[in-house]
């Protein structure tokens, strides 16, 4: 597959500078204590980081920041050389077009099919069924699930829905991939192969995050290693 | 023999709605709106034959007018009304002026005092009516000065105070028509926007993944918007077709100028309906898309709690 630019933020140049910075970040739900706090991070463009930590340590909220799912409490998030704190709310969907995201939960839409899933930043971008069609099916069957393209998310197994759900993420060649726990429900084969998707994205320029449990997807790979612990980061200047 | 399509040929074929098809209470909403779009056709309808009847009456009124004569000493009420008709007849606009016999005048009166309740010593005014000419009809003043030049003692009767009464009238069922008619719409815009922040709420899930995938709210809406206006155009055309039905039926139970003669009805009324399922298509996409982004800009419709710049709470 081709490499495509789908979004059009034109004041920033990820070659300039970091494509993400974080400086003392906390965030807190509600009135409960904060789950992250003074958080500092750097991410530098085509880099990859494992982010690791034990349950609750705040891993999934961290994503959460980066793929503005969530504000932070405090502190400054920048994205793509853009302050999120003073972005107008109408720029919001070009930086998150930018960002592909594989959720610990899925999120995969119900009523669509496994191709209309998977294509779903794409029509979103407003690229056109014919121009993505065999891009989508071919990225669908290198998942394994090329047999099952019509099929509904909730006629999927677990691990189908997770690589359904990492296809979803990489279809649009984001600038960034925030995958959390991708190979939690896969077998060890299936669970290589997508981490060889993942650098072979990487390798092409793209930012990617992985948080994880698994010690046999971190150690081999040689990556560096965010950690977290009680809402702490350490090593949080990552390099390409 | 040509070679088996690729695999990915027949994949996404179509795509699929981006808002789940089937929602329970898309019947309940459709029933509502071709309801009130039934009632505002009928509205619609019913105004338009009211002020056909105003019309009639007006043009009625307009075209005649009624001359009590006096009789001189040594006169009878018959001559005199003779010749006051006599006068009137050669006026520029009046076509014809005929004098009324007492049996035609104790006609006029039966409805107030009873057929046979007339008494004979009942002493009612010589009346001459006049038909006037619609086109050029004659004034007061030229009937007036007719009667002078002949020597008749009469005064003339233009039906204005009545016609006045008749305007008004048919000014208030035209603007009471187009307020019920309004008010309907009202109603109705205010149902599907009740709906869509409903439809916004339920399906918070699927609007939050759009969202987090790029979508921005005005393309959200536009699902939104898209949605009530097919659900809302679907059932206007239900609601005409209601109203149109009752319509006719009633046209057809009654044999000549239709349900009433206070409300004569024609088969040309009904163009004025065929235009709901297209207003009721327009009301569904306005509020729709209106109530969508009105949620999703202020943040209760989006899930994810980034409204835009300004959010946070401290820095």
């Amino acid at each position: 597959m081709s490499r495509r630019t789908v979004n059009a933020i034109p004041t920033d140049d990820p070659s300039a500078g970091p494509v993400l910075e974080f400086q003392a970040v906390a965030l807190r739900y509600g009135r409960s204590p904060e789950v992250l706090r003074d958080i500092h991070l750097t991410l530098a463009p085509g880099s990859f980081h494992f982010l690791t930590g034990a349950s609750g340590a705040g891993k999934s909220s961290l994503l959460k920041l980066i793929y503005l799912a969530h504000a932070p409490s405090r502190g400054l998030v920048r994205l793509f050389g853009r302050d999120i704190a003073t972005l107008p709310r109408a720029e919001l969907p070009w930086i998150r077009r930018r960002i592909g995201v594989v959720y610990q939960e899925y999120r995969l839409l119900d009523h669509l099919s496994a191709f209309d899933n998977a294509a779903l930043p794409l029509r979103i971008a407003g690229r056109k069924l014919a121009d993505y069609r065999a891009d989508v099916a071919e990225l669908l069957g290198w998942v394994g699930l090329g047999a099952r393209m019509h099929a509904l998310p909730p006629t999927l197994s677990g691990g189908e829905k997770q690589r359904l759900a990492i296809a979803r993420a990489v279809v649009a060649r984001p600038d960034i991939l925030l995958a959390d726990e991708p190979t939690g429900n896969l077998d060890h084969e299936m669970g290589q192969r997508i981490l060889r998707l993942l650098l072979e994205l990487n390798r092409q320029g793209t930012t990617v995050v992985v948080s994880t449990h698994d010690r046999s997807l971190v150690e081999p790979s040689g990556m560096p290693v965010l950690r977290l612990e009680g809402g702490r980061l350490l090593g949080g200047a990552g390099g390409a | 023999m040509s070679e088996p399509p690729p695999p990915h040929q027949d994949a996404g074929a179509r795509p699929g709605p981006l808002l789940p098809v089937q929602d329970g209470r898309d019947g309940a909403l459709m029933f509502v709106i071709a309801v009130l779009c039934a009632l505002a056709c009928l509205a619609v309808l019913g105004g338009a034959a009211a002020d056909r009847a105003a019309r009639g009456w007006r043009a009625d009124l307009k075209s005649s007018a009624t001359v009590q004569v006096r009789p001189k000493p040594g006169e009878t009420s018959a001559e005199a009304a003779a010749r006051g008709a006599e006068a009137l007849a050669g006026v520029h606009g009046v076509v014809e002026a005929r004098a009324l016999d007492r049996a035609a005048a104790v006609k006029l009166l039966e409805p107030w005092l009873g057929k046979g309740a007339v008494p004979d010593d009942l002493p009612i005014p010589e009346l001459v009516t006049v038909d006037l000419d619609p086109a050029h009809p004659a004034d007061t003043a030229a009937l007036s000065a007719a009667l002078a030049q002949a020597g008749v003692d009469g005064s003339v009767d233009d039906h204005g105070r009545w016609l006045g009464d008749v305007e008004r009238m048919a000014l208030t069922v035209r603007l009471s028509a187009i307020g019920a008619a309004l008010a309907l719409a009202a109603a109705a815009a205010a149902a599907i926007g009740f709906a869509t922040r409903a439809g916004l709420q339920a399906r918070r899930e699927v609007v939050e993944v759009l969202h987090l995938a790029g979508a921005e709210d005005r393309f959200i809406a536009a699902l939104f918007q898209n949605r009530f206006a097919r659900l809302s155009a679907w059932a206007g055309l239900q609601g005409t077709v209601v109203a149109a039905i009752l319509w006719s039926v009633l046209r057809l139970l009654t044999p000549r100028d239709g349900f009433s003669p206070l409300l004569p009805q024609a088969w040309s009324d009904l163009w004025l309906i065929a235009p709901c399922l297209f207003i009721a298509g327009a009301i569904g996409a306005i509020s729709a898309r209106g109530s969508a982004m009105s949620m999703l800009r202020d943040g209760r419709g989006s899930g994810p709690n980034y409204t835009g710049s300004g959010d946070r709470t401290e820095r």
